[in-house]
């Protein structure tokens, strides 16, 4: 098994399927009265958030919870980090304090990287800036798995801003060593032209999303930053919803087996219609459950949960 | 003042010969020369170079000591075989007044390692709105005659042209950091398929070409000099390929980094590499060399650019951008453009002090000539250590490379400063 998994790129296709393989046994779990594995009873795990990401340290202290793992909350609101001390001596802090895993949320792009050279323990990448955030890509896949039973040879549209996407990076790399083939749809301003020879390569681009959609399996959503629009990146919100957002009579033109995703949080009529993300196609809420199974994979696969 | 022999030394890569340093001057030049005061070194397999002439140095002095000072930054310069070295301006505070820059200088000399040539900012604080005192520090004790705002792209072009054309009353130069400011906002690293990949907001080819493309065409159009920094893509060289063809009196340098490293070493995410212009791609690194070969480009300067640990251990995107330069330049050069000796001297020694106007600096060791000269052993081979660096600052891109050649001594106007590899100083 890998020692930390700081990228999508990290991950062969055995190492995923195993991740998500041992997934499907974790979800299990949840659905038993008892929710709790000793799996990793004794082990430290600390979720470093520099970021506000409710949605995200929960799902991961769940999942060390559920695992019976120790868990240290360190945020950077209040603690020692507003003070200004460096993510080297904060990673040396936890070093110290005997962390077998840090799962770390950074605005900085690489930051995770960084940190591994800096611990023992391992590193969990749970999202660096505009660079990547591997464990969505997992449960986005484990649930693309769950709905449809397989990957390879599924065809993904991903719809949106690409170019800031951390889950955009990530599922581009995980989707295609999966075997599956991703369309990046979107205002061509929020694409890099050269995101196929940077990450996957037959990785195909679209500015058209209603050419796309009669021809997909899975159409998955970005979250678009209103931000971006006083950076020239589109005109309006308006005018994004219309081209690139994703409204009934555009959730029509799918395939009938197709699915929808959003990995949340959600600007409700601006890339997704409301029809659409409560429609019965829409997965959002079991990515937010998969998420869970999925992480404890993860840290049990990582801590060597495996070994024992 | 003692005098020194040098014997059997290869001048500027001809046949071995003998050369007299007496006075501050090389005295005599020829085989079998004796001199029964001298000291005595056996230039056997070392080439004697013209002392190194740095146009572009930050010595960080005054402001940032913790990182550089003038004395260390010349130690380093020294020791990397250079006789001169051009003082950027954007200490704290800036050299936009003639009492900082001539407080650089008087610096330079009290440390008396290699002549500091302070250079002036073009606008008040670097701010980009004002024109410094320019006339006030080209008459100062400092004599500045190059003027930059490095760090900072004068992007005003109203501001540009009257920077340009004001310094022609003394014979003035105004070095540009090509960096089109709203087109780099944000930036990080060369924009392209490993920004895009990890994730980092690119610094795109276009926004030094464009303001190259500016420059020369001022430029042109008032009559003055311009001097180009860190010229680091093949669209820049090609604008200036066009602009020297049609007269322009354009100069410009590339960074031995820029000749060197790529854009992947980003990959690591560790901010030693992180610089700006930020590392490009091999293609521009194919285009960079064949122009200095070429003369397109007219000098190796160093950008160095010393960092206290703490602004480069640290996430990417929060680090300082710069690299340390001097004691690895030559090496650089060495390992880029062969045993070239002629060409070497060229781009490293008589181009840059014949730019900046630096008396005495960029002259073949010769008779009657000021004996600032360099040995450099070509066959030895040097393994870099951080640790090891005269700099105050340790963020050399080189650490534990192999690097060719090395410098065995090092004279100041006849006075050794570096003697036996090590500084005497």
């Amino acid at each position: 098994m890998i020692r930390h998994l700081l990228s999508g790129a990290d991950l062969d296709a055995d190492t995923a399927t195993q991740i998500l393989d041992t997934a499907a046994e974790m979800a299990t779990v949840a659905g038993r009265e008892v929710k709790k594995l000793p799996a990793l009873r004794g082990r430290t795990v600390v979720n470093l958030f520099y970021e506000d990401s409710t949605r995200t340290r929960i799902s991961f202290e769940a999942a060390a919870k559920r695992l019976s793992a120790d868990v240290i909350n360190f945020s950077a609101k209040g603690s020692s980090v507003t003070k200004g001390e460096s993510l080297k001596d904060t990673a040396l802090t936890l070093q110290a304090m005997g962390a077998d895993a840090v799962v770390v949320r950074h605005p900085a792009s690489g930051a995770p990287h960084r940190l591994a050279n800096w611990v023992d323990g391992s590193v969990v990448n749970a999202g660096d800036g505009t660079h990547e955030h591997p464990t969505q890509a997992l449960l986005d896949a484990y649930t693309m798995r769950s709905r449809l039973g397989r990957l390879a040879g599924l065809h993904v549209a991903i719809v949106g801003d690409v170019l800031h996407s951390r889950v955009a990076r990530s599922n581009v790399l995980l989707l295609s060593t999966l075997g599956a083939k991703v369309t990046l749809v979107g205002p061509p301003t929020l694409i890099p032209v050269n995101i196929s020879a940077a990450l996957a390569p037959g990785t195909d681009v679209s500015y058209d999303l209603d050419a796309v959609l009669p021809d997909v399996d899975v159409v998955m959503m970005l979250r678009v930053q209103r931000e971006r629009m006083g950076d020239s990146y589109f005109p309006s919100a308006r005018e994004y919803a219309r081209r690139y957002g994703l409204d009934g009579p555009r959730m029509r033109r799918l395939p009938a087996h197709a699915i929808v995703m959003h990995p949340g949080p959600m600007n409700r009529g601006m890339e997704i219609t409301p029809e659409v993300a409560d429609s019965p196609r829409s997965t959002i809420v079991e990515q937010v459950a998969n998420g869970v199974s999925v992480r404890m994979a993860v840290l049990y696969l990582l801590l060597g949960g495996n070994n024992r | 003042m003692t005098a020194y022999l040098i014997k059997n030394v290869s001048v500027v890569g001809a046949a071995p010969t003998d050369l007299l340093i007496r006075d501050g001057v090389v005295a005599e030049a020829g085989a079998g020369l004796t001199a029964p005061d001298a000291t005595v070194l056996d230039g056997t397999g070392l080439v004697a170079l013209p002392g190194l002439v740095d146009l572009h140095t930050h010595l960080r002095e005054p402001g940032r000591e913790d990182a550089e000072t003038v004395e260390s930054g010349s130690r380093a310069a020294a020791l990397g075989g250079y006789t001169a070295v051009c003082a950027m301006a954007n200490t704290s505070p800036v050299a936009d007044t003639a009492g900082v820059v001539e407080q650089v200088w008087r610096l330079g000399r009290e440390a008396g390692l290699v002549d500091v040539q302070p250079i002036g900012a073009v606008t008040v604080g670097l701010a980009g709105e004002r024109l410094a005192e320019l006339g006030a520090m080209a008459d100062s004790a400092a004599r500045v005659r190059i003027f930059s705002d490095d760090g900072h792209c004068v992007a005003d072009p109203k501001l540009m042209r009257r920077a340009l054309e004001y310094v022609k009353a003394f014979d003035g130069v105004i070095a540009q950091h090509a960096e089109e400011p709203r087109l780099t906002e944000g930036a990080q690293m060369h924009e392209g398929e490993v920004s895009t990949r990890l994730g980092l907001t690119g610094w795109p080819a276009v926004a030094e070409e464009a303001i190259i493309a500016r420059d020369v065409l001022l430029a042109e159009h008032v009559g003055s000099r311009l001097h180009i920094c860190h010229v680091s893509t093949a669209g820049s060289v090609e604008v200036l390929r066009h602009a020297k063809a049609r007269g322009v009196k354009v100069t410009a340098e590339v960074t031995p980094h820029h000749l060197l490293l790529t854009d992947e070493k980003a990959e690591t995410y560790d901010p030693v590499y992180k610089v700006n212009p930020p590392l490009r791609t091999a293609a521009d690194i194919a285009a960079l060399r064949a122009a200095l070969a070429e003369g397109v480009i007219d000098i190796v300067a160093t950008d160095h650019a010393p960092h206290a640990v703490e602004d480069k251990e640290c996430e990417w995107a929060y680090a300082r951008p710069g690299m340390l330069g001097l004691e690895t330049a030559l090496s650089i050069a060495l390992d880029v453009l062969g045993p070239q000796w002629d060409l070497i001297a060229e781009r490293m020694s008589r181009a840059p002090a014949r730019i900046a106007g630096l008396e005495g600096h960029g002259l073949d060791p010769a008779p009657g000539v000021p004996a600032n000269l360099t040995l450099v052993d070509p066959a030895a081979h040097r393994t870099i250590e951080p640790a090891e660096l005269a700099s105050r600052s340790r963020n050399t891109p080189y650490a534990r490379m192999t690097l060719p050649g090395r410098i065995v001594a090092t004279f100041l106007r006849g006075e050794p400063t570096v003697l036996d590899g090590k500084a005497v100083k």
